[in-house]
């Protein structure tokens, strides 16, 4: 079977008067049927322009490339703009990064939802409000009845977020993007709302791309990672080998940069910060940050190449091969 | 989602970024171009005007653009154009009469009540709400009526329909300033409060008053114009772009396009060169302010 | 009960402003040059007849007293009488007023079905050709004098192309008024199925109410291209991209929904426009309205209708604002609920 989502090549420029910045720039994924990835980096590493890239929603001044984006073995390039309408929404949906503002403020917030069911799967008013509260009922809003019939700002953050699961859920999508679901909500609702979606996501067999540059939140719900910096992936590999065996010194910082409570070690910050996309300089992105740099980076940009089992890392340095593991 | 401009650029430093700015806004460039060139054409109007603007000639009435009468001539065989150029005079220092009056009054009363804050201030505002519930135009002609037809009342009657506008502005930035550290630094020093309202605080809120100002020079024209037309501000014979075009208005059944198109058009070029001026100005002095109003 | 206590909020701060109105009106008509006795007693009066007539007025009384006549007067409805037509001019204005607001909701449907969509579309298609033509021609339009916009159309439309009637008022010559239900001809000959004066009456509107149109719409296209612009840009739009809704449903639905929200707010502001633009276009299209009747006045040095012109216009334009709050809370959730 071939994957959900094949992500190839996939180039997005935005012009500015100084030049165009380079968004995202050649980049490689796939996620399986079911599966949750994590599309991990710091901010401004492209994650969300993705994700937009993906929906083909990128408007002037950006614009896509090159690349392609398949989606159910269907390059959605050659789609018309009303065929991928009807993507959008129905086979992937998207949860937004702040649920508050990503609600339109004067809907009532149930008809948001009923609203997708008529529009996608041509049900009556009567039979999409029915399924609109039984959703919220799925997400668990308490009384879903006068919830519908309110509006976004009458409703907690961790309500709206449901909210939007909801709406993103509607029309049971094959894809799921959640782009940074859990920011600025509580901690303690933040691992509801990613309970929720894990529960939710294995119920109707979504595959989600999770958005996020929190690697905790990885490790909590994901199957896979993808990492990106500088609007380019560096590292893909299972979990558990981003988490025990990370290849790109980017993936290490990242992973030594969590706090944790069972190692006495001082967490370390990745010194530096994001390279400017405008106009960057050939070779690696992460030259500038990286201890283990020599003149090959700076000229050449090292390929994503296959180091072992559904592991892809674009380094020329290999860390595997010098330390043996993690640094401990 | 708009970024704000970083502060780096709120402050014109130097002449090249003086020169990009003006370039990025060829058009408000431009209508400055237009307006320094009427106000040269009204200043020396006798030396730029054809003919004599008040001297009939029955043999010319009425006659059409031609190259002797570029705008035509009117009932009485007068120059049109050069009735035009000499009613700039009088268009101009009335609308800059009534705009500076505004200007003043608004700046000296909206620093004091902004300065002294309490229940002046909240006396003062509900004043000015009171004004401001009027239309400004309809105001002006009310005071224009009530005064009597002068070209002193009309400067005046825009005055005071433009002071709330002023008072207001000044009195908001005042109390936006008084709070910061350089007022109390001249308090310390023991400055009397009217030096530290006009010699400290007033100069710092001078940006959005120019703005203010001159995108209120074309409202003051239009003002002005339309009070002439309804024969409540300048009276004919003077010659005056609104009173032109009232005397215009009578001949269009007959075909007299020019005299009253003329007038009209004279009054749309001016206001639009203020306007778009006005608008420059407000990218230029004061960038946070892009895109109010 | 929230929106009661939001009304009763909005009522308070009016009525301080309507005091405002008319202290400033009263100034306007009784405290200035322009002596009431004067105009009312003739210029050929002897010094006694003027005294008796001040007398008569009130005029040698205190300050506050005669505010207090003035006052009591307004609230009966009695805005004094007309030296020119020598009738109350209440009842001057009750038969004009149907004109003028004829003539003012004409334009103001104008601006806002054209204002709206223009706004609409330069904010789509931001910095395209649309785009830029849409705001020279905003820019011009709040150039103009509105008396020379209509002029201009007089002369194209009526003289040049002989497309429009003769700038005379609301009905073309020999045609008889629809039966008076509420005094809009063009209502009025709608319910009573009086088509000819219904033509009529649309043909003579045209022009009128599409200059005073003009006049505002240019602010209107403005408001609504800069909130659009802003509310592409939000969360929620992108979210409605997202979720695969038509791009009708995005632009005109979701987006558009909520940009009328401020454009209700000036929508007063732009009635205020009208309403002082009716004084000039009334008179440039013979249109028997309040502001023709206050501008024909002045004519007789008759300050009476003038003075009471600028209140009522104050007054409306007060309420008209009330309204346009209460409106706002009403389409706003936001405020209504609060």
């Amino acid at each position: 079977m071939t994957n959900l989502l094949d992500v190839a090549d996939l180039t997005v420029h935005f012009q500015s008067d100084a030049g165009a910045i380079e968004a995202v720039d050649h980049i490689n994924f796939s996620i399986r049927r079911g599966e949750v990835v994590g599309l991990v980096g710091e901010s401004g590493s492209g994650k969300s322009v993705t994700s937009f890239a993906i929906l083909r929603l990128i408007r002037r001044p950006g614009e896509i490339k090159s690349g392609s984006v398949r989606f159910d073995g269907v390059d959605l390039a050659t789609l018309s703009e009303e065929q991928m309408r009807r993507i959008r929404g129905a086979k992937i949906a998207m949860i937004s990064q702040s649920p508050r503002t990503a609600l339109n403020p004067v809907i009532p917030v149930g008809k948001q939802i009923s609203r997708l069911f008529r529009l996608h799967e041509g049900l009556s008013a009567r039979v999409a409000e029915k399924r609109m509260l039984d959703m919220l009922d799925l997400v668990r809003i308490p009384d879903p009845r006068r919830r519908a019939g309110q509006y976004a700002h009458q409703l907690s953050g961790g309500m709206c977020q449901r909210i939007m699961i909801a709406m993103a859920l509607a029309t049971s999508p094959r894809l799921l993007i959640a782009d940074e679901p859990t920011t600025g909500l509580d901690v303690s609702i933040a691992a509801r709302i990613l309970d929720l979606l894990r529960e939710l996501g294995a119920k109707t067999g979504a595959a989600i791309m999770l958005i996020t540059h929190d690697l905790g939140v990885v490790a909590e719900i994901c199957d896979r990672v993808v990492v990106m910096h500088a609007g380019q992936v560096v590292e893909a590999a299972p979990v558990r080998s981003i988490f025990h065996a990370p290849a790109h010194p980017y993936t290490r910082a990242l992973v030594g940069s969590i706090p944790r409570v069972d190692r006495d070690v001082a967490m370390t910050p990745i010194p530096g910060s994001v390279p400017s996309l405008l106009n960057p300089p050939p070779g690696c992105r992460y030259v500038s940050r990286c201890d283990h740099a020599t003149d090959q980076c700076r000229v050449a940009r090292p390929p994503l190449e296959s180091r072992g089992q559904d592991h892809d890392v674009a380094c020329y340095y290999d860390i595997g091969r010098q330390t043996g593991g993690v640094a401990a | 989602m708009t970024i704000a401009a970083p502060a780096t650029q709120t402050k014109p430093a130097g002449r090249s970024l003086v020169w990009r700015r003006i370039r990025r806004n060829p058009l408000s460039f431009g209508a400055l171009c237009v307006i320094v060139l009427i106000i040269l054409a009204a200043i020396f109007a006798p030396i730029v005007a054809p003919y004599d603007p008040d001297m009939p000639d029955a043999m010319a009435a009425f006659e059409s653009v031609s190259w002797k009468h570029p705008m035509g001539t009117d009932m009485y065989g007068r120059d049109q154009l050069s009735r035009i150029i000499f009613a700039a005079r009088v268009d101009l220092s009335v609308a800059f009469a009534a705009t500076a009056l505004a200007v003043a009054i608004g700046a000296i009363f909206g620093a004091m009540v902004g300065y002294a804050g309490g229940w002046i201030d909240n006396v003062a505002m509900r004043l000015v709400d009171a004004v401001m519930a009027f239309p400004a135009f309809v105001l002006a002609m009310g005071i224009t009526a009530a005064l009597g037809n002068s070209t002193t009342n009309v400067a005046l009657a825009i005055s005071i329909t433009q002071v709330p506008a002023y008072l207001r502005l000044i009195r908001g930035e005042m109390l936006r300033v008084r709070e910061m550290e350089y007022a109390d630094a001249a308090r310390t020093v023991g400055n009397p409060p009217w030096r530290i309202v006009f010699i400290h605080l007033l100069p710092n809120c001078l940006p959005p008053l120019i703005v203010q100002a001159t995108l209120a020079m074309g409202f003051a024209l239009l003002t002005m114009a339309a009070l002439s037309f309804i024969g409540l501000g300048i009276k004919p014979p003077q010659a005056e772009w609104g009173v032109m075009t009232a005397e215009g208005a009578a001949q269009i059944v007959t075909g007299e396009w020019w005299l009253f198109l003329f007038p009209g058009l004279a009054i749309m070029i001016t206001v639009l060169a203020f306007n778009l001026v006005g608008d420059g100005l407000r990218d230029f002095l004061d960038p946070r302010m892009r895109g109010i109003r | 009960m929230a929106f009661l206590n939001y009304i009763l909020r909005r009522l308070a701060f009016v009525l301080p402003t309507l005091f405002g109105v008319s202290l400033i009106c009263f100034v306007l008509t009784y405290m200035l040059p322009g002596n009431p006795a004067l105009v009312k007693a003739g210029p050929f009066a002897t010094s006694e007849y003027l005294q008796e007539m001040e007398k008569q007025m009130g005029l040698d009384r205190p300050v506050h007293e005669q505010y207090f006549r003035y006052m009591s007067g307004l609230l009966r409805g009695d805005l004094g009488e007309s030296a020119s037509t020598g009738r109350p001019v209440t009842q001057d204005f009750l038969q004009r007023l149907p004109a003028t607001l004829e003539l003012t909701f004409a334009s103001l449907l104008i601006a806002v079905i054209i204002g709206i969509p223009l706004g609409v579309l330069s904010a789509v298609h931001r910095d395209t050709i649309i785009d830029h033509v849409g705001r020279v021609v905003g820019i011009t339009g709040v150039a103009m004098p509105s008396f020379w916009t209509g002029l201009l159309a007089i002369y194209v439309f009526f003289f040049l192309l002989d497309v429009a009637p003769a700038p005379l008022g609301r009905l073309g010559s020999g045609i008889a008024p629809p039966e008076t239900i509420t005094g809009l001809y063009v209502i009025d000959s709608l319910l009573t199925g009086n088509w000819q004066a219904l033509r009529s009456s649309l043909y003579q509107l045209m022009l009128p109410a599409a200059t005073l149109g003009f006049s505002v719409m240019a602010p209107v296209a403005r408001m609504v291209r800069s909130t659009m612009l802003e509310i592409l840009e939000s969360d929620y739009i992108k979210a409605a991209w997202a979720a695969g809704l038509p791009r009708r449903t995005v632009i005109y639905g979701d987006a558009l929904r909520n940009a009328l929200i401020p454009v209700v707010t000036i929508l007063g502001i732009v009635f205020g426009f009208l309403m002082a633009g009716n004084a000039v276009i009334e008179s440039v299209f013979a249109w028997p309205g309040i502001g023709n009747y206050a501008v024909t006045a002045l004519m007789t040095k008759d300050s009476g209708p003038i003075q009471s012109f600028v209140l009522f216009v104050a007054v409306m334009y007060v309420v008209v604002n009330l309204l346009v709050d209460i409106v706002y809370g009403l389409v706003d959730p936001r405020i209504r609920l609060r």
